[in-house]
């Protein structure tokens, strides 16, 4: 695990408040180039807050951000924040839960659209980057169909395919499964663990599916009331937690 | 079949009270010469209405206090005072004000008779069409902007690229509806002298004191040109119902 590499994201002090409910309680976390974070914990726990907050869709109420040695501070002036806001967003890809696919776009325009409309990239050198990505989710014979006429499986693959697109230096998955029938949850993992074990893409995945994170994750990190209480690889965590929510989690889970 | 019913009556009451057929017939081609002027008006109106609309939408939604200000006056003022009034403040009142301003812009105070219509339409159609467009944009879930906005996309990115392309289905259908009225509303613009539909018919209805028989006449044609745009417009609202179902998840139905 390349500790000296400068880390891609660098969460300090990440504190995110809704009115009254403090959800975020000052989170640190780092990712290294390459590396694979799994967050783990009880819904509610905070852990899609502290993902949304990586790319910016939540504004943490204080710390700092820094994705690619882009730095946001809580704080900062509006002009400048909305500034650095997209570019660390152009910078990470995301993957939604319900996939959040453009449904008046083909699969081709809904991974084609941000690398024309952001980085100004040619329609055809952008159609060729696009098919490379559609491939290597699996999904290149569906270029031109509409995401209704698209399985949910097939869904996230392109949207997987979308944010790749954007050749982001992270990618950010949201219980990207969790919508899904059963037996259309093993293409979209087959396609993240390819990603992380072929591609050496830096990836950070909130997931309740414990057999990938213990396959694919060099750090699994637990997320109990706002703080990520424990981490570490998951040959040591599962089964040897120090801490006894981390165990009792891992206990009922697996 | 109650249709047919009520046509036999109206004939009977045709006959029995000797209504002019002659009469009807021999200016029929002159109220008639009143269609393409009516059509004109109704079509500019609602070309230039549809960008107010738009405009107004964006405003209402905006967080920009003075445009948001702006817009909302600019609803509530319109809707709030009669077509007829408008009209006859943009023909009648506008240059009153002309002399006010400097030589060579006086003339952008005294209006025709067809310009002060198209204008007093589109501005008062544009602040009712404002809320269709607003429920049309609000329409998008809120996953598809976050989405856009993940993939590094600009406000106005995203507003033009995957907010309007689907909040344009939405609007298709009443915008539709309110260009059916306008073609009925744009006999108000008769009353300060335009030589359209209902101008015609009530003019040789005065002079030759048969109001009856060329109202009738105007009715009919109003009445045929609304039927026609009307099949129209349902044959347009079903290719926009079919082939497009919203994904799962969205927040917000029909």
């Amino acid at each position: 695990m390349g500790t000296e590499a400068r880390p891609v994201v660098s969460l300090r002090g990440v504190r995110k408040t809704f009115g009254e409910n403090e959800v975020l309680k000052g989170v640190n976390l780092d990712v290294a180039p390459g590396e694979v974070v799994v967050i783990f914990g009880r819904s509610g726990s905070g852990k899609s807050t502290l993902l949304r907050c990586i790319n910016l869709l939540e504004e943490p109420t204080s710390g700092s951000v820094e994705v690619a040695g882009i730095r946001y501070e809580a704080g900062q002036g509006n002009r400048r924040k909305r500034n650095t806001m997209r570019e660390i967003r152009s910078r990470t890809g995301m993957v939604f839960q319900d996939f959040n696919l453009f449904p008046h776009l083909s699969a081709i325009e809904n991974v084609i659209e941000a690398p024309i409309t952001v980085k100004g990239m040619p329609r055809a050198e952008a159609e060729r980057l696009g098919m490379r990505f559609l491939e290597k989710v699996g999904v290149a014979e569906k270029r031109d169909e509409h995401p209704i006429r698209l399985s949910g499986g097939q869904k996230q693959r392109v949207a997987i395919a979308r944010a790749l697109a954007m050749q982001p230096e992270v990618m950010l998955f949201d219980e990207p499964t969790s919508a899904l029938d059963p037996e259309l949850i093993g293409e979209v993992l087959a396609v993240m663990k390819d990603l992380a074990l072929e591609s050496g893409t830096t990836m950070v995945v909130v997931t309740h599916e414990m057999g990938f994170a213990r396959e694919v994750a060099n750090r699994m990190a637990f997320m109990h009331e706002g703080n990520l209480i424990e981490e570490g690889p998951p040959a040591e965590l599962v089964g040897g937690a120090k801490d006894p929510r981390t165990r009792r989690f891992l206990e009922a889970v697996l | 079949m109650v249709w047919a019913l009520i046509f036999v009556a109206l004939a009977v009451l045709f006959v029995a009270f000797q209504f002019d057929t002659a009469f009807m017939l021999q200016w029929l081609p002159f109220i008639l010469a009143g269609v393409p002027l009516t059509i004109l008006i109704s079509v500019l109106g609602i070309l230039l209405a549809i960008p107010l609309a738009l405009l107004g939408a964006l405003g209402r939604l905006s967080a920009n206090p003075v445009f948001n200000g702006i817009s909302g006056f600019y609803v509530s003022f319109v809707r709030g005072t009669p077509l007829i009034v408008q009209i006859f403040f943009i023909y009648l009142g506008l240059p009153q004000l002309a002399q006010y301003a400097p030589g060579p812009l006086q003339n952008l105070f005294i209006l025709g008779t067809i310009t002060s219509g198209v204008l007093a339409l589109g501005i008062n159609y544009g602040a009712y069409m404002a809320e269709i467009f607003r429920a049309g944009i609000q329409s998008v879930g809120h996953g598809q902007i976050e989405a856009a906005q993940a993939l590094g996309m600009t406000r106005a990115q995203t507003m033009r690229r995957i907010v309007l392309p689907q909040a344009i289905r939405v609007i298709i259908p009443p915008t539709g509806n309110e260009f059916i009225a306008m073609i009925k509303d744009s006999s108000l613009v008769g009353i300060v002298g335009t030589q359209e539909l209902f101008f015609r018919a009530s003019k040789i209805g005065r002079q030759y004191f048969q109001n009856l028989e060329t109202l009738v006449v105007a009715a009919m044609i109003y009445w045929a040109l609304t039927s026609i745009f009307s099949y129209f417009q349902g044959r347009l609202e079903r290719r926009l119902a079919t082939g497009y179902v919203r994904e799962r998840g969205g927040p917000h139905g029909h």
